[in-house]
């Protein structure tokens, strides 16, 4: 084939918008989406939750997980009245398919699930030595797979346990929040899918969302606050024996 | 007198590092993704790799712009904030292309049960029932409707 070098002066220039948009990667998903306008987080009503189990099992369909790792679990804490710092916790197949009836005793029974924390100085993305785990603007713990070596320093980090290696990936895996799901309008699967609304996600930067009424109006906890992690995942009603 | 003048192995060697570091910065530069440090020290276009990915649960607006008569059975009963995925599952499929997939009633022996079964750990106010002395067996969907319950309500079959 012969190009004359008008042709050739056409060619170049595509070429080279071309190979921009190729170097420029995949175009934003959702582009009515922008993330300097969210700051989510996550609402656990511990008095609401009946540990069902049905957030575990949409987190797994939603997110294709191996069997026996848990983005999210459920645990049930059983308080007795003579030692209240060593509560018993049970958490069987992580709550998936609810819990072993309970009779009534002394001391006290509740549920409490349990995730990722979006936390905002979150000990995980410090420690990861190549950049495959961050912040997001809109404030989600995300990793990305592509650029995971593996190394398990973020699983060590989560004071929470909320990581773990993916048994086929070889990579770190956790909750995304279900940022495929948020950034399209939709709520989380766990959110979706809880039947009493103990869950619920958050946008604390959206003037609107009931999240800064019932923050102003309950006794609402983090997890671990004395490791100072900016944890945005709140639990009302928390007992003091949860670790 | 000048001093470069016995220098040229030093200048030689300095070449080298010089070269080096070109070459050094070749290779990163081809090795980068484009996107890294767009937001900060990650790969900016991994967000979009990860939002890009399929949803699984439709959410409840997309069943109830067509199940019109369910929701508002549903709405006059005790499972008006329950939505449809929780008990049906995630159904993303069958709200893109009705006709792709159809999807399979749940048993009511074993879901309801699954929130319903009494036990001391669930709070107080919440309804519960030992299945084996309620029903001894007899599926809950033989009384009950379980989009509106409550069978003084109206909500029997």
């Amino acid at each position: 084939m012969k190009i004359s070098r008008r042709q050739m002066l056409v060619l170049l220039p595509a070429a080279a918008v071309a190979w921009r948009s190729v170097l420029a990667g995949t175009p934003e998903q959702a582009p009515n989406y922008n993330k300097s306008e969210h700051w989510w987080g996550l609402l656990i009503d511990i008095p609401k939750c009946i540990g069902c189990g049905n957030c575990v099992r949409a987190c797994q369909a939603e997110n294709d997980l191996p069997d026996g790792f848990f983005r999210t679990w459920v645990e049930r804490y059983h308080v007795s009245d003579e030692d209240m710092t060593n509560p018993q916790v049970i958490s069987p197949d992580g709550g998936k398919e609810g819990f072993p009836v309970a009779k009534e005793d002394a001391g006290k029974y509740f549920f409490v699930p349990k995730m990722c924390n979006h936390c905002s100085d979150s000990p995980c993305t410090q420690v990861c030595p190549v950049g495959a785990t961050f912040v997001t603007p809109d404030g989600v713990v995300l990793v990305d797979q592509s650029y995971c070596l593996g190394c398990a320093y973020c699983v060590q980090a989560c004071p929470y346990g909320c990581r773990y290696i993916h048994p086929e990936k070889k990579v770190a895996d956790k909750c995304t929040l279900c940022y495929h799901r948020i950034t399209k309008g939709l709520t989380t699967a766990c959110c979706e899918s809880c039947p009493t609304g103990a869950r619920q996600l958050v946008d604390l930067k959206n003037p609107n969302d009931p999240i800064h009424e019932f923050l102003k109006t309950h006794s609402v906890q983090v997890l671990k606050p004395q490791m100072a992690t900016g944890a945005k995942a709140y639990y009302n009603g928390l007992d003091g024996s949860v670790r | 007198m000048n001093v470069f003048k016995d220098a040229g192995h030093l200048f030689r060697f300095a070449g080298l590092f010089v070269l080096a570091f070109l070459v050094f910065l070749i290779v990163r530069g081809f090795v980068v993704p484009r996107s890294f440090g767009q937001y900060g020290h990650y790969r900016g276009n991994a967000i979009s790799d990860i939002a890009a990915k399929p949803v699984k649960f439709a959410g409840h607006e997309a069943c109830e712009s067509c199940h019109t008569d369910v929701l508002d059975v549903k709405k006059a009963g005790k499972h008006a904030h329950v939505n449809c995925e929780a008990c049906h599952g995630p159904l993303a499929k069958h709200a893109d292309d009705p006709t792709a997939m159809t999807p399979v009633k749940p048993d009511t022996a074993v879901l309801c049960a699954r929130c319903h079964t009494a036990t001391a750990a669930k709070p107080k106010g919440f309804p519960q029932v030992d299945p084996e002395e309620h029903s001894s067996g007899v599926p809950c969907g033989t009384c009950h409707q379980p989009h509106s319950p409550a069978i003084d309500a109206g909500g029997a079959k």
